[in-house]
């Protein structure tokens, strides 16, 4: 009795090992798919869905015009004080003061891609675009500026 | 009293295992006793990546906190993130949409699986078998990548906002899943050929790190820790949140108490979480992701307590608010505190091969236990 107990348990064992040897040999016989990416090699082809959040960008038109108000709503929604604007008031043709935006930088090497002032910008001025590779050999070069040059506020947008 | 490295006076080694060491999960350092290859003490130590979070949400405001909780226990954030929209929600009095609260489920669910999959890579790893972890990291990238579609990122999605979810789901969302719910029952079925039966496996995990019912009680322990001990433990089921009162699944306890009672929990329950997303794939309902909420919420002086089910256990935030915009205290109650600390009196007398096999059971992440 004890022998024939001992004897079904080495071939239950032996049973065991081999059907995730089975498996093993399936997939070294089919490899029919590469299922890694091959970055870099496939920088050109490779799509990253458009809600992937890479870095911070302020959008600008043809005509060098960002919808920015300098309202500081997403510095406020920031929970690292990644982003600081600097604010200046410009001449209206009327001859009134108006609070405009004058530097929008941005701290990528504070950023954890949260998305908050994404959310909380009024007029969708910013927005997560999908450049993941922010390596650079400076680290000062991680503050950016994100208002082109010669950049100004789109006509309407208050 | 934390004994030096060495030879103790009646013969005990005391060896360091980690805090950098291959075998252990993260940052975890334990000093051990071994009389001769067997274990008579372990004492954790930890420290090693605290970064203070809870004094860290104290100045921040109720939107900005929850992201914060996506770097605790990484690899169920979702749900983290979903414990604190939960708290918030409760003392702003916030009625969610219902298709929030589906959408809300399905992704927690989704990051279950994610969680246990790697889980069980990482287990197969740790008591001695490679394959099975570019298994799990093979499916686990399809759910990855269906994260990264509808929520911009893979691991740290704050995803949730007080009130629903940040953004609406994609349109390819629902394809997706069903594709990966076709394409992970085959491979599951694949988990247990390959580790399941398998008589190395078995030999390792029966009998092995002994947890009985009223230890996995008094020591604290939730999630599939204490529920392979036979406890019912499971936040879904005993205080359910969002949409699980309305499900079927099935809350799965094993009564062993050892290694493999805890690894078929987890395998059972990656099936359940299977379930409750096919339940609810095809059941979203119309209407909005986010309710209107203030552009500033302050909760009402108090005090506020939620809890959720995450892959480790059962995550608690409480928060004190004195009824400005930022909490005045929150405490986070994470799972994988409670039950590391069941890892002196699982692994005594033991083995000390058998420590990596009781570590890989507890499913241990350092950044949660150390916040």
């Amino acid at each position: 009795m004890f022998l024939k107990k001992y004897i079904s348990e080495v071939f239950g064992a032996v049973r065991s090992l081999l059907k995730g040897m089975r498996l093993t040999g399936y997939y070294f016989t089919h490899h029919k798919e590469i299922i890694t990416q091959q970055y870099p090699d496939n920088k050109e082809e490779m799509r990253l869905p458009d809600r992937f959040r890479g870095e911070v960008v302020m959008l600008h038109d043809e005509k060098n015009e960002h919808a920015c108000t300098g309202c500081t709503a997403c510095e406020l929604a920031c929970p690292n004080g990644t982003i600081k604007i600097i604010t200046k008031f410009d001449i209206t043709p009327e001859g009134k003061k108006k609070k405009a935006l004058d530097t929008f930088i941005y701290h990528l090497e504070l950023c954890t891609m949260c998305n908050l002032c994404i959310e909380a910008c009024p007029t969708d001025a910013i927005k997560m675009a999908q450049n993941f590779e922010h390596s650079v050999y400076d680290r000062s070069k991680l503050t950016k500026k994100l208002n082109k040059p010669g950049s100004k506020i789109r006509e309407g947008v208050e | 009293m934390i004994e030096e490295v060495g030879t103790t006076e009646q013969g005990d080694l005391v060896i360091n295992v980690g805090p950098q060491h291959p075998s252990t999960h993260g940052v975890l350092h334990l000093v051990i006793t071994l009389n001769g290859e067997t274990i008579k003490k372990v004492e954790p130590h930890l420290g090693y990546i605290h970064r203070s979070i809870e004094k860290m949400c104290e100045s921040l405001s109720y939107r900005q906190f929850i992201y914060v909780t996506s770097r605790m226990d990484y690899l169920s954030s979702h749900i983290n993130n979903h414990g604190c929209a939960l708290c918030v929600e409760k003392g702003m009095q916030i009625e969610v949409p219902a298709r929030a609260k589906v959408i809300r489920v399905l992704m927690d669910e989704l990051t279950r699986l994610a969680s246990h999959q790697l889980w069980w890579g990482a287990m197969a790893m740790d008591v001695g078998a490679l394959t099975p972890f570019f298994h799990a990291f093979r499916e686990r990238e399809t759910i990855n990548d269906i994260m990264e579609e509808t929520c911009g990122a893979r691991l740290t999605m704050n995803y949730m906002v007080p009130g629903g979810v940040m953004a609406d789901i994609h349109p390819n969302f629902q394809k997706r899943v069903k594709e990966f719910l076709q394409f992970f029952r085959t491979k599951i079925d694949e988990y247990d050929e390959l580790v399941t039966g398998n008589i190395i496996f078995c030999s390792r995990m029966k009998g092995i790190g002994y947890l009985s019912p009223e230890s996995a009680v008094s020591y604290g322990c939730t999630g599939p820790t204490a529920r392979g001990s036979g406890i019912s433990c499971d936040i879904r089921k005993l205080y359910p949140y969002e949409v699980y009162g309305e499900l079927q699944f099935d809350e799965v306890t094993v009564a062993e108490g050892d290694c493999f009672a805890r690894y078929m929990v987890r395998m059972q329950e990656m099936r359940q979480s299977l379930s409750i997303i096919e339940q609810l794939i095809d059941n979203i309902p119309e209407g909005e992701f986010q309710a209107k909420t203030k552009a500033v919420l302050k909760l009402p002086k108090g005090e506020f307590y939620s809890r959720v089910e995450t892959a480790r256990g059962e995550f608690g935030v409480y928060i004190i608010s004195e009824g400005a915009t930022t909490p005045y205290r929150i405490k986070f109650r994470s799972p994988g505190f409670s039950n590391l600390s069941a890892l002196d009196h699982m692994a005594r007398g033991h083995k000390i091969g058998d420590l990596v096999a009781i570590m890989g059971t507890l499913d241990l992440v350092i950044p949660d236990i150390d916040r």
